[in-house]
């Protein structure tokens, strides 16, 4: 009786006991991090840990920071036009793919295979290509074109423009994909009713389709901004951060002050804000959709 | 195809074919330009690479470069390229793919056919864990593998792929076995399976696809990853994505181009292999990561 009794509990219990230390693992690792390098963010941290508050010291002296400033300003402008390009160019790409086209088997894993690639990997042949006087700008030059100048990669107020070109490059493809799978999903009736009343493959495309893909754009733009605000190896490969602080983003402004500089509760505050800013994109959409689920 | 179809149907088709594969190609061009001019210099001397043009197919094709960065090029202050780099990436990613799939297949398996109060806010707190920005566990993750003596070792490495991949992992097989019928599970349970010969003997049989599917994600996201490597290996111990960035940034006189392009080549060989080998499931994989609630 006793043991059927433990048995029947184990039985009840076993699928809870089989999730219970991921579940502790996650708790740990994300959540008591997360709450730990909060607290670590209101102390005088440098260093190493110290745990005595000192209430928002590290918050203001981040801010007062011009580095700081400069990772905010390039984070909303790589940020922005990384979002906005991939976007329009993966439409762009899967429009042209949906158009029967032969070879989409081969076409298609060549704008995806960037994604497979570390930019580590990449970042180092799109240093090379970039550099001024050996890439891009000598070989137009070998060609004729000697007038032309491609020095972004070196000049402080265009740097930032060259990780846009890598990230849109690497993640496009991506954009890609996920707008293709949303196009095949469209009703192929309502098209077609369409095209008898005589709409244009333009309007078609502007009135009929595109409004249908909407949960693309948004899903497209969540996974965007998330990639964004985390890219880090992206600047790390091309420029280091440089020249001087000019691609410096959040996310390497943070590596240097916590590891580098010895301002732990300054790169803590900084990865907070990083964090707040995630959360204002994900926590609205995971509650929606996890939501719609149980309606 | 708009306003001209109907003065002149063929003629304007034809035009609208020729700029959709002109730009299919133009694009397809520039995608690959990148991975062109890796390999055709990788095969280059450095006499020609100053030479000559970036485009161009290597005159004297030479493997030197591919064995200086296998064997004998300069990572920091060691000298003997990247091999042991390369075993260690191997030594890390193996178990942290194994142990990240299994738990999540197991877990997976629990939030979708064993649900109790609360499941919900298990699986959405294991959700968010996929979309935090690192950054906001790399100091406790530095100080916690301090204290249990995994710091800068590729074992602390797998933990942290391992912690961090389960989101991830959870949310593919979660997916994947709601759509897969209760009324089988169910049957089981009548004829007096437990919870384990459920799994291994009616769940994992077929779960084949997103097997495949998890494997190559995290295969992926673990062989490229850069922060943690950097973040918690130095020296030797390091994986191949943090040396390559070694290896490149490593300054002597002369900055041997074909070594970087040839190391960089190996540091992805890897994960290309994986992504033309399996590339169909590598989309879905990718389409799985989009989070489909």
């Amino acid at each position: 009786m006793r043991a059927g009794g433990a048995l029947g509990w184990l039985q009840q219990a076993l699928p809870k006991l089989v999730l219970a230390p991921s579940f502790a693992a996650v708790l740990l690792f994300v959540y008591g991090f997360i709450l730990w390098t909060i607290y670590l963010s209101f102390t005088r941290s440098r260093l190493l840990p110290v745990y005595e508050l000192a209430g928002f010291d590290a918050y203001e002296r981040l801010w007062l920071q011009p580095n700081w400033w400069r990772a905010v300003n390039n984070i909303a402008i790589f940020g922005s036009l990384y979002i906005f390009i991939c976007i329009a160019l993966g439409l762009l790409l899967a429009i042209l793919l949906d158009q029967k086209i032969r070879g989409e088997g081969f076409l298609r894993p060549v704008y995806l295979y960037p994604m497979a690639v570390s930019f580590i990997v990449t970042g180092t042949a799109w240093k090379w290509f970039l550099n001024p006087g050996l890439g891009v700008e000598k070989t137009m030059q070998a060609w004729g074109f000697s007038w032309f100048h491609f020095d972004w990669l070196i000049n402080p107020d265009m740097a930032i423009y060259t990780i846009v070109i890598a990230g849109v490059w690497q993640a496009s493809g991506f954009c890609m994909a996920m707008f293709l799978a949303g196009l095949r999903g469209v009703d192929s009736d309502v098209m077609k009713a369409a095209q008898i009343d005589g709409a244009g493959a333009f309007s078609l495309y502007r009135r009929i389709v595109i409004p249908q893909l909407r949960p693309v754009f948004l899903s497209a733009f969540i996974v965007l901004a998330h990639m964004a605000i985390k890219s880090y190896d992206l600047v790390i490969a091309l420029t280091g951060g440089g020249p001087g602080n000019a691609t410096e983003l959040p996310s390497t402004f943070m590596y240097s002050y916590t590891f580098t500089r010895n301002q732990m509760a300054v790169g803590a505050a900084s990865a907070v804000i990083m964090l707040m800013t995630i959360c204002a994109i994900i926590v609205p959409y995971l509650y929606s959709e996890l939501r719609e689920k149980s309606a | 195809m708009s306003g001209a179809a109907s003065t002149n149907p063929a003629g304007s088709r034809t035009a609208s074919r020729i700029i959709i594969y002109g730009l299919l190609a133009f694009f397809a061009a520039i995608y690959l330009a990148p991975l062109f001019v890796m390999i055709v210099t990788s095969f280059k001397t450095l006499d020609e690479i100053r030479d000559g043009n970036m485009l161009a197919l290597p005159r004297e094709a030479t493997i030197a470069p591919w064995l200086a960065a296998w064997g004998s090029a300069c990572v920091g202050l060691t000298c003997a390229g990247i091999k042991g780099y390369f075993a260690n990436s191997i030594a890390m990613v193996l178990p942290a793919v194994a142990i990240s799939t299994l738990l999540g297949a197991l877990n997976g398996y629990v939030l979708s056919k064993w649900r109790f109060p609360g499941h919900k806010w298990m699986f959405g707190m294991m959700l968010f864990a996929c979309f935090i920005p690192f950054q906001i566990v790399l100091i406790p993750m530095a100080r916690v593998l301090g204290l249990l003596g995994l710091a800068d070792s590729t074992a602390g490495l797998v933990l942290v792929h391992v912690v961090y991949g389960l989101g991830f992992t959870t949310l593919f097989f979660r997916n994947y076995y709601e759509a897969f019928p209760n009324e089988l599970i169910r049957a089981a349970q009548m004829d007096g399976a437990s919870f384990f010969q459920i799994f291994r003997r009616i769940l994992l049989p077929a779960s084949g696809p997103i097997i495949v599917v998890t494997v190559i994600y995290q295969f992926t996201n673990i062989w490229n990853d850069f922060l943690f490597g950097a973040s918690f290996t130095s020296g030797g111990n390091a994986p191949m994505t943090v040396a390559l960035n070694n290896l490149v940034n490593t300054s002597t006189s002369v900055r041997e181009y074909n070594v970087h392009m040839a190391a960089a080549l190996i540091a992805a060989l890897p994960t290309l292999f994986v992504y033309v080998v399996a590339g169909r499931y590598f989309v879905r994989g990718l389409m799985a990561g989009a989070v489909k609630g």
